[in-house]
């Protein structure tokens, strides 16, 4: 053993350790950043809780502001509206997204370019100014803020036109993005072998287009449906006065001060964006696996 | 790859395009034309406009009381973009260098906040950082930590915290989609060739995570920019953003074309910078994210 082994072998245990030291620093900066991400939503979850005003100090464990939240019928009704809204304009804006990604993802035509700028801005631009944009055509149009009246499981709903169309103006881009990517990841030589062993065009469609696109449809459902529930800007300025759905009461409750049962209200929120991301955990592992090809073929 | 689409391809797409190429253009298109014309209108008395042409209202947004709102807004958006990056880059990188079976559940446990209501997140903060009612004064007061409470609430600190908090999955997914590519072999070839540590980040993982770096500061910078939630909640009514001014002169001034206008200019910014990312992204890693 020399001097020069010695001293390697010192360095290299000191290398070992500054390593150890980086990969330390570098999980708990990991660990720290997530527990940035989640304790204000804990802290929000834990004082709904809280037997007093306060969302500051602890007080006692409660459900009253769960009962409050559950008398309050402007709370009640204004979820109504909010899974009316997403609802309906889900519904339209998964039909018209759909096509509008197939007619992109399979089609070389004129205007393509320009449909592509079309589709893509409402997601670039901010809520604030598709939301000022269509509060002043709904004004200038003549067609107002007019409510749609409809029985919906019962409730009387007032629902004005104004905030369907716009939510299905912004959720149309988003579907037919989702949609157009499970387009272009599809294998093309399962429909090119339907035709093969020929099938029309319109069987071909139902039988293996269609199912292996399903996947990306009820995802991009998904997406709109979340993104119309949890909408406040565009709902805000296209709604006229005195229509609330659940995102617009709340902020309206928030500018009149903090109580533990918008606490209440944003865990019941929570709750349903949990299950929904649920669902879309399931949907996009069915969508991996072989099972909607064997299906269709 | 065409086979099935016969002669009239472009009729086809056109028919399927329809409804959507229908509802955008009467629905989108249409308003944004209209904002445009109004901007170059002069107000009514109540909140209508008065059709006769005039540059006023660009003028006026270069009046010091706006002007300064909206290079406010540049900072606290460029500011926010920044932080976003610095806490971002190293998340991103955590989350890449995890065993595969824990990376779709860090992965996923970013997505939740995404899908969770911004609204819901912002109010989140306004119970902690409030002056005299919020957790963290309340808490530091009460353990003898502070004799006055700190000032976290109706400023810029506040929005920046909400906006960084609000946006942080949006800069993490494109970087740890870019990483993920990564080929682990380039960063070994680096090593292997005695670069430092320091010269593989900067040489080899910089560059190839680029892409990921310029989504993400697209994805965070334009929402930040024309922030109206955030402002409104954490900044107390006291520190305003553009989005703000021009809400506010839809709801309470009733000049519309001044809003027109403001909105008009934003859109522009954000239009430009959006050009300015397609061309730094090739088409191809455009795709990808």
């Amino acid at each position: 053993m020399s001097v020069n082994a010695a001293r390697l072998s010192r360095r290299s245990r000191a290398a070992w350790l500054k390593k150890r030291v980086a990969q330390t620093l570098f999980s708990t900066y990991g660990i720290g950043a997530y527990l940035f991400l989640y304790l204000p939503i804990v802290v929000l979850v834990l004082f709904s809780f809280n037997d007093s005003r306060s969302t500051a100090q602890w007080a006692g464990f409660t459900t009253r502001w769960y009962v409050e939240m559950a008398n309050d019928r402007q709370i009640i009704l204004s979820l109504w509206n909010s899974v009316f809204v997403a609802v309906v304009s889900t519904a339209i804006s998964t039909v018209i997204g759909t096509l509008a990604a197939m007619a992109m993802e399979r089609y070389r035509f004129s205007g393509k370019l320009m449909m592509d700028a079309v589709l893509y801005l409402p997601i670039i631009i901010p809520d604030i100014a598709m939301a000022i944009m269509l509060l002043i055509f709904f004004n200038l149009s003549g067609i107002g803020f007019k409510p749609w009246e409809v029985l919906f499981f019962g409730v009387r709903l007032k629902v004005p036109f104004s905030v369907i169309i716009g939510h299905v103006a912004f959720n149309i881009s988003f579907v037919a993005v989702v949609v157009r990517a499970r387009l272009a990841q599809m294998d093309m030589t399962l429909e090119e072998a339907a035709g093969d062993l020929y099938a029309d065009p319109w069987r071909t469609f139902w039988r293996v287009t269609f199912p292996m696109m399903l996947p990306g449809i009820l995802g991009g459902a998904l997406m709109a449906f979340t993104l119309s529930l949890d909408d406040f800007v565009i709902t805000f300025f296209t709604s006229g006065a005195g229509f609330n759905t659940l995102p617009v009461r709340v902020f309206s409750m928030i500018k009149k001060g903090v109580t533990p049962k918008i606490n209440a209200v944003s865990t019941m929120m929570l709750l349903f964006s949990l299950l929904l991301v649920g669902i879309s955990i399931t949907l996009s592992k069915g969508g991996d696996s072989e099972s909607s090809i064997d299906r269709a073929v | 790859m065409y086979r099935f689409l016969g002669k009239h391809t472009s009729l086809r797409a056109w028919l399927l395009l329809l409804p959507a190429a229908l509802w955008l253009f009467v629905f989108f298109v249409a308003p944004l034309f209209i904002v445009l014309a109004y901007s170059f209108l002069e107000r009514g008395t109540y909140g209508g406009v008065v059709w006769s042409f005039t540059l006023e209202n660009f003028q006026r947004v270069f009046d010091p009381l706006y002007f300064n709102t909206f290079l406010r807004s540049f900072y606290i958006a460029g500011v926010t973009t920044l932080i976003t990056l610095i806490l971002g880059f190293p998340l991103a990188g955590y989350i890449a260098t995890r065993p595969a079976a824990r990376r779709g559940t860090l992965v996923l446990a970013l997505m939740i906040p995404f899908w969770t209501n911004f609204l819901i997140r912002t109010y989140a903060w306004l119970t902690l950082l409030r002056t005299n009612t919020g957790l963290i004064n309340v808490t530091l007061l009460s353990l003898g930590l502070i004799k006055e409470p700190l000032s976290l609430f109706g400023n810029d600190f506040a929005i920046i915290l909400g906006l960084v908090y609000g946006w942080l999955p949006d800069m993490v997914l494109p970087i740890f989609a870019a990483l993920d590519r990564l080929d682990p072999a380039l960063i070994e070839a680096a090593r292997d060739l005695y670069a430092s540590e320091t010269k593989v980040f900067w040489r080899v993982i910089w560059p190839l995570s680029l892409p990921g770096v310029v989504a993400g500061s697209m994805l965070v910078f334009i929402p930040s920019l024309g922030a109206f939630v955030t402002p409104a909640i954490l900044g107390g009514g006291k520190s305003l953003m553009i989005g703000n001014i021009i809400s506010n002169q839809f709801l309470a001034a009733h000049d519309w074309p001044f809003g027109s206008a403001l909105s008009f200019v934003m859109m522009t910014v954000m239009l430009a910078a959006t050009l300015i990312y397609f061309r730094v992204t090739s088409g191809k890693e455009r795709r990808q994210l």
